[in-house]
């Protein structure tokens, strides 16, 4: 057993948020100094300098997801792409389309936002997911009518990681004519995506999710066949009307360096990712009796492991393992002590949920960071155990 | 670009030191300000010291600081989330109010573009429908300032809610949210000197505020959204260092850089055409018609000079029209498409004063009543 110690908490929360990768940073940096204009200035240099800026990541952000440059809507991130998706879509349609699918394990905030359309008297079906998490494709068929405008199905699961089949949802959307959104926060970088081949109509990505600056996301917009929304932030008309505000270029770049870092290294890091994970999940069952898998293991990304220990309170685990920056689901709801919502619909009852831990690999994470998570999470959880015997013995 | 005279600060200022130093060094901390873990807390405190500097500069408190993805969101969300149905806002207002509800109705402004108080009461006693009034504390174009004070007495008198959009004020001169009396107040970092894409939308405990972007219940479920905590860490730098400039020094000193900048024009023409003067103005704002020459032929010829400035608001990028200010004061179109906005910021100096006077001197030499005077009157001068 390896004797390394962390110098700081071991990160493994890349779910939640991934390190600006240094190579963006250093990208971002000079718009953030010389080039600083704004890049909506047509009467001077250091306008046009910005926009070249902002039109080259557009370009790369592109190349990564197989669209067009002028199929990219920038954000401040997928929260607000999401709401852009939905709200915007529902407005312009639902003189003529009035109804919405999605599923139970969508993000929060795609949820949120199905909600505030039913509260506006949109009809919106929520598609229930199997043990392994994912949609069931004849079920989803049958919910789509003339009245569908838009199914919102997530790439990427932001707790247990699995996949959705996109290409399927999105060939099944396209021949009966409704927009095909899907939350691709998770998923950009780490798995390969292609608007084309997936019949993708509108896509929502984050910055910050795939070693890219927070505070900046993207919303893909189909141009042919044309997807029409209306805009839920006017004002200037930036973004070809789709969404106001002065653009951030050093985000704007920040993003698109990470997605040609993405591009050139996705492959290669998958493969490492996923013999890290194997090694993670081997360690964990070789030390500790009761390990299970939350969703599907093989449809999944390889950065995300989302695992149940028998007769553990994933709290106390959490409080016990303070040197590893772990969770037990998504952060928006970290603090809240409800059972996960994703892990309720995949059919697992409270008490799993609450021994539940979500481990997030990326970029950065070694193999002596997956060693020494293995040995403590096993350690505490033998200490849990005994005390949980000593308890039960008195 | 190095070496050219940078006098579009209200279009974005530059990136303030502090401002870049916060940004770059949060740029290499990993955390989710939402995660309970170490970094996450790490990340948490980052911006709630942040939330306190800007509630510092806004003179409100840190709870009533909402962060959003800059002024225009702020602005879409004040409108759209106070959950009034009846929006007056002043003609002159910044296109993020303007186009935020299809609804809204506009108060005139008079030549120097300050809103008709008696209009405001009018419109406001014609119906009884709980209304939202939005005005900005200073135009970007022209920078005049809005008489907040007794556009919120007028708007008590009917119970309407005040909004008040002070992006090109913050910075310029000194305010307060408490000070103003009004119910929601804008801000934006890049304006002032701190990073794009953040901005703040102030919100006092009096509005019941829905949220526009849902989702994870950041911002006390006010705006959906992982905060971005370097550009949050950013505003609060920048939000420090103009802080500290909030006792009017920096005022004067661009109040001095402006007058010296109208003073050697007006020596220079006998009618450089001043526009919005008659009323009290931002200190570093200049809005100069050149009468005859189009506002695009300037700016394209100070360009050519190493002179960075502009024709009006950034945002309409693309659209060569008047602008909507000038033509709410009364300017006829060509006047309006005659005029430049010059404005000054934390790094301008007098060395940019000068390179302006003279480049824009050059400008109307050759293109402007300069030129007719010359051609009209030959060896008038000695």
């Amino acid at each position: 057993m390896s004797t390394w110690t962390p110098e700081s908490p071991v990160y493994l929360d890349y779910q939640a948020t991934t390190p600006t990768d240094r190579r963006v940073v250093e990208a971002m940096l000079p718009f953030f100094t010389e080039k600083f204009g704004n890049p909506h200035s047509n009467s001077h240099a250091y306008g046009w300098q910005a926009e070249v800026g902002v039109e080259a990541a557009r370009a790369q952000v592109a190349d990564l997801i197989g669209a067009d440059a002028r199929e990219i809507v920038f954000t401040s991130g997928a929260t607000e792409s999401n709401n852009l998706a939905l709200k915007g879509v529902a407005e312009f349609h639902r003189e003529r389309r009035n109804h919405f699918v999605t599923c139970l394990t969508e993000h929060k905030c795609v949820l949120e936002a199905a909600h505030h359309l039913e509260g506006q008297g949109i009809d919106v079906t929520y598609l229930p997911v199997g043990r392994d998490g994912l949609i069931d494709l004849a079920r989803l068929s049958a919910a789509l009518g003339d009245k569908t405008a838009m199914v919102s199905i997530m790439a990427v699961n932001n707790e247990i990681g699995v996949i959705q089949p996109l290409a399927e949802i999105g060939a099944l959307c396209r021949a009966r004519g409704i927009y095909f959104h899907t939350d691709a926060a998770q998923a950009v970088g780490k798995i390969p995506i292609d608007v084309n081949a997936m019949s993708i109509d509108l896509m929502s990505i984050s910055g910050h999710k795939l070693y890219g600056p927070m505070g900046i996301g993207v919303l893909y917009v189909r141009r042919r066949p044309r997807v029409r929304l209306t805009a839920q932030i006017d004002g200037g008309g930036q973004e070809r009307g789709m969404r106001s505000g002065t653009l951030a270029p050093p985000l704007c770049v920040g993003l698109g360096e990470a997605c040609a870092i993405a591009g050139r290294e996705m492959e290669a890091e998958a493969e490492r990712l996923r013999m890290l994970r194997d090694r993670l999940l081997e360690g964990l069952r070789a030390r500790i009796v009761g390990v299970t898998v939350n969703g599907d293991l093989e449809r999944r990304i390889p950065g995300n492991l989302n695992i149940s220990f028998d007769h553990i309170d994933g709290n106390a685990l959490l409080m016990g393992v303070k040197d590893l920056a772990v969770s037990t689901g998504s952060a928006c709801t970290s603090a809240s002590i409800e059972p996960s919502y994703v892990l309720r619909a995949l059919g697992i009852d409270d008490g799993r949920a609450f021994a539940s831990l979500r481990i997030g690999l990326g970029r950065f994470t070694t193999e002596e960071e997956v060693g020494y998570a293995v040995g403590r999470l096993a350690e505490e959880i033998e200490r849990l155990g005994e005390a949980t015997a000593t308890a039960g013995a008195a | 670009m190095n070496g050219a005279v940078y006098l579009d600060h209200n279009a974005t200022a530059p990136v303030r030191p502090e401002a870049v130093e916060a940004v770059a060094r949060t740029l290499s901390l990993v955390g989710n300000p939402s995660s309970v873990h170490g970094y996450g807390r790490a990340a948490r405190r980052l911006v709630e010291e942040a939330r306190e500097r800007v509630a510092a500069l806004a003179g409100a408190q840190p709870e009533d600081v909402v962060f959003t993805g800059g002024g225009s969101e702020a602005n879409n969300l004040a409108l759209g989330g106070c959950g009034r149905q009846r929006i007056l806002v002043s003609a002159v207002e910044h296109d993020s109010i303007l186009n935020a509800d299809a609804t809204l109705e506009t108060v005139p402004v008079d030549g120097d573009g300050v809103i008709d108080l008696d209009a405001l009461d009018t419109l406001l006693a014609r119906e009884g429908t709980p209304a939202l009034v939005s005005v900005m504390l200073a135009n970007n174009e022209t920078g005049t300032i809005q008489p907040v004070a007794g556009v919120v007495e007028v708007a008590r008198r009917h119970d309407a809610l005040v909004h008040c959009d002070a992006v090109q004020a913050a910075g310029k001169t000194v305010f307060s949210f408490s000070g103003l009396g009004v119910d929601m107040l804008t801000l934006s970092a890049h304006k002032m000197g701190g990073p794009q894409g953040i901005g703040a939308l102030i919100v006092g405990a009096g509005v019941a505020l829905k949220a526009q972007i849902r989702g994870g219940g950041q911002e006390r479920g006010r705006r959906a959204g992982t905060e971005s905590v370097p550009l949050i860490a950013g505003f609060g730098a920048a939000a420090l260092a103009v802080g500290t400039a909030g006792d009017g020094k920096e005022g004067r000193r661009l109040a001095r850089l402006r007058d010296d900048l109208e003073g050697r024009l007006a020596r220079l023409t006998p009618a450089p055409l001043l526009l919005g003067q008659g009323a009290p103005r931002l200190p570093n704002t200049s809005c100069i018609a050149m009468p005859g020459v189009a506002s695009e032929t300037q700016v394209m010829a100070l360009d050519l000079a190493g002179i960075a400035v502009s024709a009006g608001s950034a945002c309409s990028s693309g659209k060569v029209r008047p602008s909507h200010v000038l033509r709410a004061m009364g300017l006829g179109e060509t006047e309006a498409g005659s005029a430049i906005r010059v404005s000054l910021g934390w790094t301008s100096t007098d060395v940019d004063v000068e390179r302006f006077v003279a480049a824009w001197a050059e400008i109307d030499e050759r293109l402007g009543d300069g030129a007719q005077t010359r051609v009209l009157v030959p060896p008038a001068k000695a």
